[in-house]
């Protein structure tokens, strides 16, 4: 097995709020390697969002990360100094946020963005060669150089997202996390964003981890799918497995409900019931209100992680125990 | 009328509204603990001829010896006169006490009308109280107050009249802003379609929702009545010397400041900072749970 | 709404304002007791004395003469004459003004910097127990009587300690004088004055404009902008009217503010015994005046750091420094300036009490010694001054604002 990027073992994250603890992400484990691509699925409030920003650590309060481990080069990301991780932050993993509106600093020019992002990493590089890299960069991602001159919010959102993009390569991170990049965008830029950012991921060889809830854009995208419920991995497989062997009922639902265009007369299905309530989670397996294969063990107990084949792993009772 | 029917219904039916303010957080406990502090300066002052060691008033002259130090037997010390300070202590509150709350009473007779009507009627005439309220509003309140005061002259109305004049504005303000956000609602227009009359619009539905801002405006009222009142009588504005006050207390104290007696001002000073308090967190409190503002 | 309406349109809006206000004070002061004179002679002394006083205060004409009397003599600047002396009340104030003026700058500034400083840490901590530690320390202070917080420091520092004194404006015989320039007229006359000048002021006012053109922040610009207006209007001031000290043979410049003027005279002496004895009225007062700061500060600044393009710098690796300051607090800056703003009318009333507890020789404390002479005509020009005082800050505020603050113009 070749050596893994990066690897996350039984994350856990929290928030302490008044009415209660909440578990965002519960132990959830994966592996990345060089130049893959891993999509993370699933509903509002699954956690995805969560699990993307523990992994830089900027989970914000009232979150806590209070388990699990996060491998890149070796090292536990959640066991460095603030200052350590600050070298993380941009320069090997990077970050693209959900709204380009709201992303971007509006008292800033873009040029702006880069050379701060630049020269806090590398404080040697002079103002003027970070602009040159600037613009470079925003000719990578399709905008007219002299828009290095421009204010936020003289872009259309398309263009402010491209800029994000622009900046999370700035510095070659390994990783780059994307959240749900292009769901405050329209149709039209949303593929032309998508591409794009598979043309950067090519061309630099990043690893990507694209959070989204639309799982038709992550089985066209990408290597890996990691399906999410409630804050649990409940499937985790490569695309092909995902696709011809989907094997959770969450996950063959949300198959089921992706529209498909050749079948005129489908009728649209969707899965019933609607997302639990964190601080009032069912017991037993967090999804068995809404699952039709639901047995009586599955209100009982929670099911453990089982690798059914090579790389598929399923949280489900259908499945079995997941005692060895 | 069974009268102790009565009072068990309505203590059943405040203590289910105290319990659940502890339910509602930091913000719940803030009322609590304000209400609590202010309730009990209440009950001091009520019980207060009964309770005083000594005479507090001009009675009281001479009970110890002047200028003593707190000691066991006058624990807060006495003042110039001889007068035992824990006695005016306990017994100082009544006239701030009676002063702000003859000033929100006024207020809520003049201002509460005022802000409905004209915020609800609008046109021309709203136009020109608003413009009125903006001036007074911007005019420095204690500047206002001491002039006003300056010319009625003292006494505990005259106080109350001119701290009330100045906080009329605030009132108008924080019901005019809701009366004004309610009127557009879907359900008052709802009303006004099926011909309901502007007094039925403005009294059953506009009036109850404002009532929770009023309260808040209120609470700091108070609050601000307190510390305006101890201010007036420090500037010389105040009530007849007789009667035992805190803000006296102060004024007089403070004559005696570089012989180095520190007791005559400081123990009715804490009073007055615990009253004035009491209030605050009550209506920090109770602005939080009517608009809660930072959520998680 | 463009900048140019605004200005306009908020400049109009004072006009009524004002007007509203000094009608108020009239009635306050003339209408409401019935008969000030009266009023201030308690009891009855003699009636040619109090229809002599009625007499040169002008008191005994019908209420609507007296009204328009008043009306008119402020636009003139007079604010009436004092019962005690029949002294211009104006220039009372105007001498007990510098010093309101400069324990109301330090007030202002230790507020603001206390409750900037105090809120920023707050709002890092939310909900940990520095923030509530903070949120407490904001409350308490508002709740405490600004003249018992005086007394108390008096205790503690004046007569306890023994640190710092407890009255007054700086120590006898070390009042600062300002600045003495012996000026010569050169020869030539009001001419040569003239064109001095305006080869003196071209020099700076070039290079000013030339740092214009290079890029630059724009708030740095605007900036830039209002100090070229006010060194601009320096200039022409000096050329127009210099030339009536430099024929008397010297030019006092002395602003009234102690610390100001030790510093003019360049007696570093006199600077410190200026700030020896305005610290503790000071503290008080801006302590006082700083829970408003530190909630505003606060909220403003716990909402900027929730906001999405903070974390997303925090994504890209920068310091928490370079983002608390630079990001956040950028955007949480100009409430505050409306709120020092809207704060200026609290710090005056509260500067009133602070200047009886202090014995500081300012305009508050006149208003107080007026009220025990029953000096009701003096109240009412201090009244109407402060009314008029605070309408100027607030619009210039207003104003101020609205040219730092880009979304206005649209």
């Amino acid at each position: 097995m070749q050596k893994q990027l990066l690897t996350v073992e039984d994350l856990t994250v929290e928030y302490w709020t008044r009415r209660g603890k909440v578990r965002a992400v519960d132990s959830v484990s994966f592996s990345l390697g060089k130049a893959e691509t891993l999509g993370v699925v699933g509903e509002s409030g699954s956690g995805k969002s969560t699990l993307g920003l523990s992994l830089i650590r900027l989970v914000p309060p009232p979150g806590r990360i209070v388990k699990g481990h996060v491998w890149l080069e070796g090292k536990d990301l959640l066991e460095l100094r603030e200052s350590e991780m600050r070298n993380v932050r941009g320069r090997k993993i990077a970050f693209i946020f959900q709204d380009p509106m709201t992303s971007l600093n509006p008292v800033k020019k873009v040029g702006a963005h880069f050379v701060e992002l630049i020269r806090t990493h590398e404080p040697k590089i002079s103002e003027e060669e970070a602009l040159k890299r600037a613009e470079k960069l925003l000719n990578d991602v399709g905008i007219q150089p002299e828009r290095i001159n421009d204010y936020p919010h003289q872009l259309s959102g398309g263009m402010r997202q491209r800029v994000m993009i622009a900046l999370a390569i700035t510095l070659n991170p390994y990783i780059v996390v994307a959240d749900e990049p292009t769901t405050a965008l329209d149709v039209i830029v949303q593929a032309k964003i998508l591409d794009l950012l598979k043309d950067v991921q090519n061309a630099y060889a990043m690893t990507l981890i694209l959070i989204t809830h639309d799982l038709s854009i992550a089985l066209e995208r990408c290597d890996k799918i990691l399906v999410m419920y409630a804050g649990h991995m409940v499937e985790h497989a490569n695309i092909k497995d995902i696709y011809n062997n989907p094997q959770h009922p969450y996950t063959r639902g949300l198959l089921r409900s992706i529209p498909n265009i050749e079948l005129a007369e489908q009728k649209l299905e969707a899965i019933q019931g609607s997302p639990p309530d964190f601080l009032n989670l069912p017991k037993g397996c967090r999804f068995w209100p809404r699952c039709s294969n639901a047995m009586e063990k599955c209100r009982e107990t929670e099911p453990q992680l089982i690798e059914t084949e090579p790389n598929h792993f399923v949280r489900c009772f259908l499945y079995g125990d997941g005692k060895k | 009328m069974d009268k102790l029917g009565i009072r068990r219904s309505m203590l059943s039916r405040i203590m289910p509204a105290i319990g659940s303010l502890t339910k509602r957080g930091l913000a719940g406990w803030l009322v609590i603990f304000g209400a609590v502090i202010v309730a009990s300066i209440i009950i001091m002052t009520l019980i207060a001829p009964w309770v005083s060691p000594y005479d507090p008033s001009t009675g009281g002259i001479n009970t110890g010896a002047p200028l003593t130090p707190p000691n066991s037997q006058f624990p807060f010390g006495t003042n110039d006169l001889g007068q035992d300070m824990l006695s005016r202590v306990i017994s100082g509150g009544g006239i701030m006490l009676q002063v702000a709350l003859l000033s929100v009473i006024i207020c809520l007779i003049v201002g509460v009308p005022l802000g409905l009507f004209s915020s609800y009627i609008g046109g021309m005439l709203d136009r020109t109280i608003c413009l009125v309220m903006d001036s007074v509003y911007a005019f420095p309140g204690l500047i206002l107050a001491i002039a006003i005061a300056a010319m009625l002259g003292r006494g505990v109305t005259n106080m109350a009249l001119s701290i009330a004049v100045v906080y009329v504005p605030s009132y108008f303000r924080v019901i005019r802003s809701q009366v004004l956000s309610i009127k557009e609602m879907p359900y008052v227009e709802a009303a006004q379609s099926v011909g309901a009359k502007s007094r039925t619009i403005l009294f059953d539905y506009i009036l109850p929702n404002v009532v929770p801002s009023i309260v808040v405006v209120a609470t700091v009222n108070f609050a601000d009545a307190i510390l305006t009142a101890a201010g007036l009588t420090f500037i010389g504005l105040g009530v007849e010397v007789d009667i035992p006050d805190w803000g006296w207390d102060l004024t007089n104290g403070r004559r005696l400041l570089p012989s180095g007696v520190w007791w005559v001002i400081t123990f009715p000073g804490i009073f007055i900072i615990l009253l004035a308090l009491g209030f605050t967190l009550m209506g920090e409190g109770l602005s939080e749970l009517l608009n809660p503002k930072l959520g998680e | 709404m463009t900048l140019r309406s605004y200005i306009i349109s908020r400049i109009l809006l004072t006009i009524p304002m004002i007007f509203i206000l000094l009608t108020m004070v009239f009635v306050i002061v003339r209408v409401l007791p019935g008969d000030p004179v009266l009023l201030h002679f308690e009891k009855m002394e003699n009636p040619e004395a109090i229809e002599k006083m009625r007499q040169r205060l002008g008191l005994d004409k019908p209420i609507w003469i007296q009204y328009f009397d008043y009306l008119s003599g402020l636009l003139r600047g007079d604010l009436g004459k004092s019962m005690q002396d029949f002294s211009s009340v104006a220039e009372q104030i105007f001498s007990a003004f510098p010093a309101t003026l400069e324990l109301a700058i330090f007030s202002m500034v230790i507020a603001v910097s206390l409750g900037i400083f105090l809120g920023v840490e707050a709002s890092k901590s939310y909900n940990k127990p520095k923030d509530h530690a903070i949120r407490v320390f904001g409350i308490v202070t508002y709740a405490i009587p600004v003249f018992f917080l005086g007394m108390i420091f008096q205790i503690i520092f004046g007569v306890g300690l023994r640190w710092l004194p407890v009255g007054g404006r700086t120590y006898p015989t070390m009042e600062p004088v300002g600045l003495t320039i012996p000026l010569a007229p050169p020869q030539g006359g009001f001419l040569t004055h003239l064109l001095l000048s305006c080869i003196a002021g071209l020099v700076p006012f070039t290079l000013c404009l030339a740092a214009l053109k290079k890029k630059g922040k724009k708030i740095t610009r605007k900036i830039l902008g209002i100090l070229i207006l006010i060194f601009s209007a320096t200039w022409v001031l000096w050329t127009l009217i210099g030339w009536h000290y430099i024929s008397m043979g010297e030019l006092r410049i002395a602003t009234g503010l102690y610390t100001v003027d030790s510093l003019l005279e360049g007696n570093l002496y006199k600077f410190a015994e200026a700030l020896r004895y305005l610290f503790l009225p000071s503290l008080t007062l801006g302590l006082v005046l700083s829970g408003v700061f530190i909630r505003l500060t606060r909220s403003n600044m716990f909402e900027t750091l929730r906001l999405d393009f903070v974390t997303a710098a925090k994504a890209r690796g920068l310091k928490e420094t370079t983002v608390t300051y630079g990001y956040a607090f950028r955007n949480a800056f100009l409430p505050i300036l409306t709120m020092m703003g809207l704060q200026f009318a609290t710090l005056l009333a509260g500067a009133i009490l602070t200047e009886t507890t202090f014995s500081w020789p300012g305009l508050g404390r006149y208003i107080v010694d007026r009220i025990n002479f029953r000096d009701y005509t003096a109240i009412q020009g201090a009244v109407v001054f402060f009314g008029i005082l605070v309408s100027l800050v607030s619009l210039a505020v207003d104003l101020l604002y609205a040219y730092l603050d880009p979304r206005i113009r649209l």
